[in-house]
C-alpha cells in the first residue's frame, strides 16, 4: 500500500481527466456557443472537440511511461492497461467522426457530453483492481450508455431499446453487486489479488460457485452472451445508431476485458478446467458453457433476421461466445488474442453501423430490402461494407480471420492436455461456417439485388466515407499484416502480472 | 519470379475497380492479366524446368505465431499454376461478349484467380489456407450475378459447402499447429513432424474429405453440378477446370504429405474396408461410375458435362489412393488434362451452344441441325468430346493410363469398375453429342440462324485443343515437372510407408 | 548411316493429304477427290517401293524405327514391318484408293469425307506397323472416329444408331484391350510386342502375372486367361466373332457404301492382324486351353453367317454377312494353328499352311468384298438408291458388262478355283483338317451355304426376266471399266499366282509357326 499525494493522483488520472475536460467543454460550446447554428455546426464542432479530447489522452497515455499501483490496487497502470485505454480512446475518436452527419437529436452537446463519460467509465474500468471501482465505474459507463440509448426522443423504440436495456441491467447490476460482495464476505477484501489467494482452495466452497454465477451472470449481460442476451436486439435496433455502435464496440472491449481480469486474477486457482477429457468443476466450464450457448444460439437466430440491425445484434452474440473462448484457455497468448480480436471486432462494428446509419438517414430503413442493389449507387459505400461483413465472416485476409484463427490456436494450445478443448474450437468453427450465410445475406442485397426502379443517387458525405475507408482499410492492414498490433501486445502481456 | 502471377491477377483486379476506367478496357485489362501471369510460368518453366521444390518468397509474416509469408513451387505446383494460366486466358476470350456489369465481372475473375495462383505457390499452410479462402467469395459472387437457373441458390450452396469443407481442413490446420509445437506452420517441416499415430487417423479423413470436397468426391459432390450449370461460362471454366483442382491439390500436398500414416490399416475392417485409403478409393470409384451414369440420363446438356467432371475428378482421387508412384503421377495429369478439357466442354456448351440458342435443353437442341449452323462449334465440341473419353493423342489416355496402371496392383476390381466408368463415358458424351449437334428431328427449314463463333471464342478454343494434345502427344514435358517432384522430402512419410 | 524412315513417312503421307484437304480442297468441287485421289496413288507408290525393297527371305522385323517417347511408362514410338505387315500396308492403300474411286456419290461436304478418309487410312498403316502398344493403341483408336464420322454424317436413314452402336462396341472392346495390356504393362514393364513375346515364349509371361497380380482367389492360370479375355473381347468385336458381330450388318448397311469398303475391306482386316500379331505369339497357350471353345465360335461364325446371309433381301446386308463368314475362316485357320502338335515336322507345315491361308484369305477377301461393295456403290447409283434383292432383275441384258465384272467378283467371293478367293480358303482347310478334323468338317457347310447365296444373287439380279424398270440403265462409262479393270485383273492374277503374295509372307509365317510350337 503505497500513500499517493493527491497530486501524484493527479498525474496518474490525467488522460481522464483530460476526457472529462473535454466532455465539459463540449457541453460548455454547445450550450453558450453554437445553440443557435444549424445542427451540421453543432455535430461538427462536437465532434472535433471530443477528438481532439481523446487525442491529446492518447498522446498524454502515450508519452508517460509510468507504471503504477495505488492504494492496494484500486489503480493500476500497467502497459497492458495503458494499451487498452488507448484503443478504447481510438475506437471512441472514430464514432465521434462518424457521427458528425447524424441528425437524430438536438441536446448535441449532451450527446458527446454522455459517450466521454462513457469512454471514461471505460478507462477507469480497465485500470482497477479494486472490486468497488470496478463497479463504479462499470455504473458510470452503463448509465451513461442507457442515457445515450434514449437519445431519440423522437422515436418510440429508442425509448423502449433504453427502458429494456436499463432494466436488464440494473437487474445484472444487482446480481454483479451481490456476487462481488459474496467474495468480499468470503476473503475480507476489496483487491482481487488478495480474493484470490483466499479463496483458494479445493473442493469449491458452495459460496463460492453462487459467486462464480452471480459475477458471470453480472458480466456477461455486459458482453452480451447467451442466456444474458436478451438486450441485445432490441438496443441494437432501437437505440440510435452512433450510440448503439458505442455500445457494440468500444463497450464491449472494455466489457471483456474487465470480465477476463476479474476472473483471472480475482478467481485465479478456482478455474477448473473444461477439457472434454478432464472435467474439473470451477469458472471455466461455466464460461465454457456460456460460450458454447453463445455461438450456437447467435449464429442460428441470426439467420432468419430481416433487420440488419437485429442481425448484428445475434451477430453480436455469437462473436462474444467466440471471445470468451480467449477467456476459457486463460493463457498469455490467449489474451493477446482476445485483445486482438475484440479491438478489431469493434472497429468493424463501427464500420457496419457507419453505414447502416447512412443507409438509414438516406433511404429511411435498415431492413435488408432497403440495402437493395446499393453497389451501384453508393459502390465505395458497399465496398466498405464488403469489407466490414467478410471479416466478421471471418474471411481472409481480413482482420476478423486472423483473429479467429489466433483464438481458436491460443485455444487449442492451452490446457494441461494438449486438444482438451477441441470440442469447444470445433463448435467455434462450425458455427462461424455457418454465419457466412447471413453475412452473405446483406452482401447478396448489395451487390447482387437490383436498385429499387424510382431509386435517387445517395449523397454518402465525405468526411465519413474518408472515415469508413480509414476503418474498411485498417481492418485489412490488420489483418494482412496482423503483427502490426501484435507486436505491441506482446511485451505488455508478459509484464502484466497473470 | 513466380510469385508475379498472383501479385498481377490481385493487381488487375484493383485496377478494375476503379471508377473512371471504361468498360469496354476492362476485357482487354483481363487478358492483359492472364497472358501475363501465363507468360511468367512458361518463362519459369523454360529457365529451370526441374521439378524440384524452389523458394520463390520467404519472409516472416507473424513471427509470434511461427507464419511465413513462404511461396515456393516444384513440379506439381508449376504444372498447375500452367493450367491456371491456360484457363484463364481461355476464360477471358470466351468472356468477352459480357457486358452486364463487365467491370465487376473481371475484377472478381482475376481475383479468383490470384487466390488459385497463390494456393499452388503456398509453402506456409497458413498462406495456403487464406489463399483458399480467398477465393470462395469471388465464386459466390461470379457465379450470383452473372449466372444463370437458380444462380443465387447455386452459388449460397457453392459458397457453404466450399467453407464447410475449409472449415474442416481449419479445425485439423490449428489441432496440427498446435500438435506440433506451435512453433511453424511451414508445409515441409510439418511433414516431417512425427504426429502421434491416433491424432493422424482422424486427422487425415478430416482434412482430405475437406478438400474432397472441393474434389467433388462422392457423395460430398452434390454443389459440383448445380453450381457449374449456375455458373457464367468462364466461371464454370474456372470452377471445374482449376478450384476442383485445388481441392484434389489439397488432398495431396496437405492430407497425404503431412498424416501420410492416416492410411494404414485400422486393424479391423467394416464391410470389407480397413483402412481410410480403402474407403476413399471406394468413393472414388463409385464415383467415377455414379457420376457417369447420372451423366447418360440428363435432358440439359450443362448438367451432363457438370456430372462429366466428378466422374473424371473421381479418377484423380482413385490416382491418389493408389499410392504410387505412378498412380499420383497420372492423378497429377489427370488434374491438367481435366482442367483443360472441362474448359474447352463448358466453353462449348455455355458459350458457344447456350448463348446462341438460350437452351440446353437436348431435346430442343437437336431439332437446330447445330452442325450446319455453328460448324466450329461442332468440330470443337467432337474433339473436346474425343478427348475426354480418353481416346489416345490426346492427354486424358496418358493420364488415365497411369491411373489404371497404378490401381491394378491395389485395387484390381476398381480397375473393372473405372473401365465400366469409361465405356459409359463413350455412352453419355456421344449420347450429348449426337443429339446436340447431329441431329436430325427437326425439320430444316426452321433450324434458327445463329450468330457465327467468333475470333475470341476461336482463339480459347484453339489454345486448349492445342493444350491437351501437345500434352497427349509429348506427355514428357510435363511427366519431367511431376516425377521429380514426387522425389522431394516433403513425402518421405509416403514414401516410407506405402511406396512401390 | 542413318536408315530412311520408310515407315514413318508413310504413315505421315495420308495424313498431310488429309490436312491438305482440309486446307486447299474446296476451291473447285472436285479438288477435294483429286487431292485424295494423289495422295492415295502416292501411298500405293510408297507401299509398292516398299515391297520392292523388302526382304522376303527373312522373317525378321525390317525397316525398324525407334525413338523414347515416354520412358516411364515405357511407350516407345517403335515401328517395323515383317510379311504379315506389309500385306496389310499393301492392302490398305489399295483399298482406301479403290474406295476413293467409288466414291463418285458423296456430294456434299466432299473435304470433310475424303480429309476423314485418309485420316482412316493414317490409322490403318500406323496400325499396321507399330510394334508397341502405346503407339500401336494409339492409331488403333485414331481409325475409330472418323470411321464414325464417315458413317453419321453421310450415311443413310439409320445412320445414328448404326455410327453409335459401331464405335459403343468397339470402344468396350478397346477399353478391355486397354486394361488387359496395362496389367501386362504392371506385370512385366514393358510395352513391346516383340519383347512380350519372346517373355510368353520363354515361359515367363505366368509366373510375371502371377508375381504382380497376386489374387488369392486365382490360380496363375486363371489370371492369365483373365487377361487374355480382355485382349480376346478387343479384337474378337473387330473381328467380328459371333457373338459380338451384332453391330456389323447395320453398320455396313447403313454406312454410305464407299465408306463400307472401307470397313470391310481394311478395318476388318485389323481385328484379324491383332490376332495374329498380339494374340498368338503373346497368349498361345492360352488359346490352347480354350480350343475347343474358340473353335467352336469360329464355326458358329462361318456357319451361322452363311445362314443369315441366305435369310437377308438387302445387298449390303448380304455382303456384311458374307464378310463375317469369310473372316470366320480366317480365325478357324488362326485358333487351328494353335493347337499343340509338339515336333512333327508335318504338322509344322500344316500350321503354316493354315496361317498363310489365313492372311491370304485376308488379302483376297479385302479385295473382292470391296470390290464387291463397289459394284453395289454403282449399281445403286443407277438404280436411286434401292438395293433389295427384289428390286432387280435380268439386268445381263441391260448392264451385260456390269454383269460379266461383278459376276467375277461373286465367283472370286463363292471361292471358284482360278480367281483369288480360292486359294486362301483352300489353304486354310488344308491346315485346319489335320489339326481339327470336325471343326474343318463342320465348316464346309459354310462353303456350300455361300454357294447358294451367292448363285441366286446372280439368279435373281442378273438372270431371269427382265424388270422393265431398269431397261433403260446405263451401262459402265469408260471411266468405271477402267477403274474397275486393276482389281479384276488383280484377282486372276492372285488366283492363278497366289506366290505373289504367299511369296512375301511365307518366311514369316514360318517364324510365327516356331514361336507358338511349343
Amino acid at each position: 500500500m503505497t500513500a499517493v499525494s493527491y497530486t501524484a493522483l493527479f498525474h496518474l488520472l490525467l488522460p481522464e481527466v483530460i476526457v472529462i475536460v473535454t466532455a465539459l467543454l463540449v457541453l460548455a460550446a454547445d450550450l453558450l456557443i453554437s445553440r443557435t447554428a444549424q445542427s451540421r455546426t453543432r455535430f461538427t464542432t462536437g465532434s472535433v472537440l471530443s477528438a481532439i479530447g481523446c487525442i491529446g489522452a492518447i498522446t498524454l497515455i502515450l508519452s508517460d511511461p509510468q507504471q503504477a499501483n495505488v492504494f492496494n490496487g484500486t489503480l493500476v497502470i500497467s502497459s497492458e492497461t495503458k494499451l487498452v485505454q488507448i484503443a478504447i480512446l481510438i475506437l471512441t475518436v472514430f464514432i465521434v467522426v462518424l457521427s458528425i452527419e447524424s441528425s437524430f437529436t438536438s441536446h448535441v452537446g449532451e450527446y458527446f457530453a454522455v459517450t466521454l463519460f462513457a469512454t471514461t467509465g471505460m478507462m477507469l474500468l480497465v485500470s482497477s483492481e479494486n472490486v468497488l471501482l470496478i463497479f463504479l465505474s462499470l455504473e458510470l459507463l452503463s448509465l451513461s450508455l442507457y442515457v445515450l440509448a434514449a437519445f431519440n426522443k423522437r422515436s418510440s423504440h429508442s425509448a423502449e431499446a433504453a427502458l429494456k436495456y436499463f432494466l436488464f441491467g440494473g437487474m445484472s447490476a444487482a446480481f454483479l453487486l451481490f456476487g462481488l460482495s459474496l467474495l468480499y464476505g468470503l476473503s475480507n477484501s476489496t483487491n482481487l489479488v488478495q480474493i484470490a489467494r483466499a479463496i483458494k482452495s479445493p473442493p469449491l466452497d458452495p459460496l463460492l460457485a453462487v459467486a462464480i454465477v452471480m459475477i458471470v451472470l453480472g458480466f456477461g449481460f455486459k458482453v452480451a452472451a447467451v442466456p444474458f442476451h436478451f438486450w441485445a436486439p432490441d438496443v441494437y435496433e432501437g437505440a440510435p445508431a452512433n450510440s448503439a455502435s458505442l455500445i457494440a464496440s468500444s463497450a464491449k472491449v472494455a466489457g471483456f476485458v474487465i470480465f477476463y481480469q476479474v476472473m483471472i486474477v480475482g478467481f485465479a486457482g478456482a478455474e477448473g478446467s473444461g477439457d472434454w477429457r478432464s472435467y474439473a468443476p470451477g469458472w471455466v466450464p461455466v464460461v465454457a458453457v456460456v460460450a458454447a450457448l453463445s455461438m450456437f444460439l447467435g449464429n442460428l437466430v441470426a439467420i432468419r433476421q430481416t433487420s440488419v440491425r437485429r442481425l448484428l445484434a445475434y451477430s453480436a452474440i455469437a462473436q462474444a461466445g467466440y471471445i470468451l473462448l480467449g477467456l476459457v484457455s486463460h493463457t498469455e497468448q490467449s489474451f493477446g488474442a482476445l485483445l486482438y480480436y475484440a479491438v478489431t471486432y469493434a472497429l468493424t462494428v463501427i464500420g457496419a453501423f457507419g453505414v447502416i446509419s447512412i443507409v438509414e438517414e438516406q433511404l429511411g430503413g435498415e431492413k435488408l430490402s432497403d440495402f437493395a442493389g446499393l453497389s451501384r449507387r453508393a459502390p465505395v459505400l458497399s465496398f466498405c461494407m464488403l469489407i466490414f461483413m467478410l471479416s466478421l465472416a471471418g474471411i481472409p485476409p481480413l482482420a476478423g480471420f486472423f483473429g479467429k484463427f489466433f483464438l481458436f490456436a491460443s485455444t487449442l494450445s492451452a490446457g494441461q492436455h494438449m486438444l482438451g478443448l477441441l470440442w469447444l474450437v470445433v463448435l467455434a468453427i462450425a458455427m462461424s461456417t455457418v454465419s457466412l450465410y447471413y453475412y452473405l445475406q446483406v452482401l447478396k442485397r448489395i451487390y447482387i439485388a437490383e436498385p429499387p426502379s424510382e431509386a435517387k443517387p445517395i449523397q454518402v458525405p465525405l468526411i465519413s466515407q474518408l472515415t469508413l475507408c480509414a476503418i474498411a482499410l485498417s481492418i485489412l492492414v490488420l489483418g494482412c499484416a496482423p503483427d502490426l498490433f501484435l507486436k505491441w501486445l506482446h511485451q505488455p502481456i508478459r509484464i502484466a502480472h497473470f | 519470379m513466380l510469385a508475379w502471377t498472383i501479385y498481377i491477377s490481385f493487381l488487375g483486379a484493383l485496377a478494375l475497380m476503379l471508377p473512371r476506367l471504361p468498360a469496354k478496357a476492362a476485357r482487354g485489362i483481363a487478358l492483359l492479366a492472364a497472358i501475363a501471369g501465363f507468360t511468367v510460368t512458361i518463362s519459369q518453366l523454360l529457365r529451370s524446368p526441374s521439378g524440384a521444390m524452389t523458394t520463390i518468397v520467404h519472409r516472416s509474416w507473424v513471427p509470434s505465431l511461427g507464419i511465413e509469408y513462404h511461396l515456393a513451387a516444384d513440379g506439381i505446383s508449376l504444372l498447375l499454376v500452367l493450367l491456371t494460366g491456360i484457363v484463364a486466358i481461355a476464360g477471358v476470350l470466351f468472356s468477352w461478349n459480357i457486358e452486364h456489369r463487365s467491370k465487376e465481372f473481371f475484377a472478381l475473375y482475376l481475383a479468383l484467380i490470384g487466390g488459385v495462383y497463390g494456393v499452388f505457390l503456398s509453402a506456409d499452410l497458413f498462406l495456403l489456407f487464406v489463399f483458399y479462402e480467398i477465393a470462395i467469395i469471388p465464386k459466390y459472387f461470379l457465379i450470383a450475378i452473372w449466372g444463370s437457373t437458380q444462380r443465387e441458390y447455386a452459388a449460397m450452396k457453392l459458397a457453404l459447402y466450399s467453407l464447410v469443407g475449409s472449415a474442416m481442413v481449419l479445425v485439423v490446420l490449428i489441432a496440427a499447429y498446435v500438435v506440433a509445437g506451435a512453433k511453424t506452420m511451414n508445409l515441409l517441416a510439418l511433414s516431417q513432424f512425427q504426429f502421434p499415430l491416433h491424432f493422424q487417423m482422424w486427422a487425415f479423413p478430416l482434412t482430405f474429405i475437406g478438400f474432397g470436397i472441393l474434389a467433388g468426391l462422392w457423395p460430398f459432390h452434390t454443389w459440383a453440378p448445380t453450381g457449374h450449370v449456375a455458373a457464367p461460362t468462364a466461371a464454370s471454366m474456372l470452377l471445374a477446370g482449376v478450384v476442383m483442382k485445388l481441392g484434389a491439390y489439397g488432398c495431396l500436398r496437405v492430407a497425404m504429405a503431412l498424416f501420410p500414416h492416416g492410411l494404414d490399416s485400422w486393424g479391423f475392417s467394416v464391410l470389407g474396408l480397413a483402412s481410410w485409403r480403402d474407403v476413399f478409393s471406394l468413393l472414388a470409384v463409385i464415383g467415377i461410375v455414379y457420376g457417369a451414369l447420372v451423366a447418360l440420363v440428363q435432358q440439359d446438356f450443362k448438367f451432363v458435362i457438370g456430372y462429366s467432371s466428378v466422374s473424371h475428378m473421381g479418377f484423380v482421387l482413385l490416382g491418389l489412393m493408389t499410392l504410387s508412384r505412378i498412380g499420383l503421377t497420372g492423378a497429377v495429369l489427370q488434374m491438367f488434362s481435366h482442367g483443360v478439357l472441362a474448359g474447352l466442354l463448358f466453353a462449348v456448351v455455355g458459350r458457344m451452344v447456350y448463348d446462341r440458342t438460350h437452351t440446353r435443353d437436348l431435346a430442343a437442341l437437336s431439332r437446330m441441325h447445330l452442325n450446319k449452323a455453328i460448324p466450329f462449334a461442332a468440330v470443337t465440341f467432337v474433339i473436346a468430346a474425343i478427348a475426354s473419353i480418353g481416346m489416345p493423342g490426346f492427354s486424358g489416355f496418358v493420364a488415365e493410363l497411369q491411373i489404371l496402371i497404378g490401381a491394378w496392383s491395389a485395387f484390381p476390381i476398381y480397375v473393372l469398375a473405372a473401365g465400366i466408368g469409361i465405356a459409359i463415358s463413350v455412352a453419355y458424351t456421344w449420347r450429348a453429342m449426337q443429339k446436340a449437334f447431329f441431329s436430325d428431328a427437326g425439320p430444316e427449314a426452321t433450324a434458327p440462324t445463329l450468330p457465327p463463333i467468333s475470333t475470341p471464342e476461336r482463339l480459347g478454343a484453339a489454345l486448349l485443343i492445342f493444350a491437351s494434345l501437345t500434352i497427349g502427344l509429348y506427355p514428357q514435358l510435363l511427366l519431367n515437372l511431376v516425377i521429380p517432384a514426387l522425389n522431394s522430402p516433403l513425402f518421405d512419410g509416403l514414401r516410407k510407408g506405402h511406396w512401390q | 548411316m542413318r536408315v530412311f524412315p520408310f515407315l514413318s513417312v508413310l504413315t505421315a503421307v495420308p495424313l498431310i493429304g488429309a490436312i491438305t484437304i482440309l486446307v486447299l480442297g474446296d476451291k473447285r468441287k472436285n479438288r477435294a477427290r483429286i487431292l485424295a485421289f494423289a495422295f492415295s496413288f502416292i501411298a500405293l507408290a510408297l507401299t509398292l517401293i516398299l515391297w520392292h525393297r523388302f526382304n522376303s527371305a527373312s522373317g525378321e522385323l525390317q525397316f525398324q524405327e525407334l525413338h523414347a517417347w515416354i520412358p516411364s511408362l515405357g511407350a516407345e514410338y517403335r515401328l517395323g514391318i515383317d510379311g504379315l505387315g506389309l500385306v496389310m500396308l499393301l492392302l490398305s492403300a489399295l483399298v482406301v484408293t479403290m474406295s476413293i474411286a467409288a466414291s463418285r456419290q458423296i456430294r456434299e461436304r466432299e473435304r470433310l469425307y475424303f480429309s476423314l478418309v485418309l485420316f482412316l487410312q493414317a490409322g490403318l498403316f500406323g496400325t499396321f506397323t507399330a510394334l508397341n502398344f502405346f503407339h500401336w493403341f494409339l492409331f488403333w483408336e485414331l481409325s475409330l472416329i472418323p470411321a464414325f464420322f464417315l458413317i453419321q454424317l453421310w450415311g443413310g436413314p439409320r445412320r445414328a444408331s448404326a455410327a453409335t452402336q459401331f464405335l459403343v462396341y468397339t470402344m468396350v472392346g478397346s477399353i478391355a484391350l486397354l486394361l488387359a495390356f496395362l496389367a501386362l504393362f504392371h506385370c512385366t514393364g514393358t510395352f513391346d510386342f516383340p519383347r512380350l513375346s519372346e517373355l510368353a515364349r520363354d515361359g515367363q509371361l505366368v509366373p510375371a502375372l502371377a508375381a504382380h497380380l497376386a489374387w488369392h482367389r486365382f490360380t496363375p492360370e486363371q489370371i492369365a486367361l483373365l487377361i487374355f479375355a480382355g485382349v480376346f473381347l478387343g479384337f474378337a468385336v473387330k473381328v467380328p466373332l459371333i457373338p459380338f458381330h451384332t453391330w456389323l450388318p447395320s453398320t455396313y448397311a447403313e454406312a454410305p457404301t464407299a465408306t463400307t469398303m472401307l470397313l470391310t475391306g481394311a478395318m476388318s482386316k485389323m481385328g484379324v492382324y491383332g490376332f495374329l500379331r498380339i494374340v498368338l505369339p503373346i497368349f498361345s497357350p492360352q488359346l490352347r486351353s480354350m480350343l475347343t471353345v474358340l473353335l467352336w465360335l469360329a464355326v458358329c461364325t462361318i456357319v451361322l453367317s452363311a445362314f443369315a446371309a441366305l435369310a437377308q433381301k438387302d445387298l449390303k446386308r448380304i455382303f456384311a454377312y458374307s464378310s463375317i463368314n469369310h473372316l470366320g475362316y480366317c480365325m478357324l485357320g488362326i485358333f487351328a494353328a494353335a493347337s499343340l502338335t509338339g515336333n512333327s515336322v508335318a504338322l509344322t507345315t500344316t500350321k503354316i499352311a493354315a496361317l498363310d491361308g489365313v492372311i491370304l484369305q485376308m488379302f483376297n477377301h479385302g479385295l473382292t468384298a470391296s470390290a464387291l461393295f463397289w459394284f453395289v456403290a454403282l449399281l445403286e447409283a443407277r438404280s436411286g438408291g434401292l438395293r433389295d434383292l427384289n428390286d432387280f432383275g435380268g439386268l445381263r441384258r441391260v448392264v451385260p458388262i456390269f454383269t460379266g465384272l461383278m459376276g467375277i467378283a461373286l465367283f472370286s467371293s463363292l471361292g471358284l478355283p482360278g480367281l483369288n478367293g480360292f486359294i486362301g480358303e483352300f489353304l486354310i482347310f488344308r491346315g485346319v483338317f489335320p489339326l481339327a478334323t470336325w471343326a474343318a468338317s463342320l465348316a464346309l457347310i459354310g462353303l456350300l451355304v455361300t454357294a447358294i447365296f451367292v448363285l441366286t444373287i446372280l439368279q435373281r439380279v442378273f438372270s431371269g426376266p427382265l424388270n422393265e424398270r431398269w431397261s433403260n440403265m446405263p451401262d459402265l462409262t469408260a471411266a468405271d471399266r477402267l477403274a474397275l479393270v486393276s482389281p479384276i485383273v488383280l484377282m486372276f492374277a492372285l488366283g492363278l499366282f497366289p506366290q505373289l503374295i504367299l511369296g512375301i509372307i511365307n518366311s514369316t509365317v514360318m517364324r510365327l509357326v516356331q514361336q507358338v510350337r511349343y
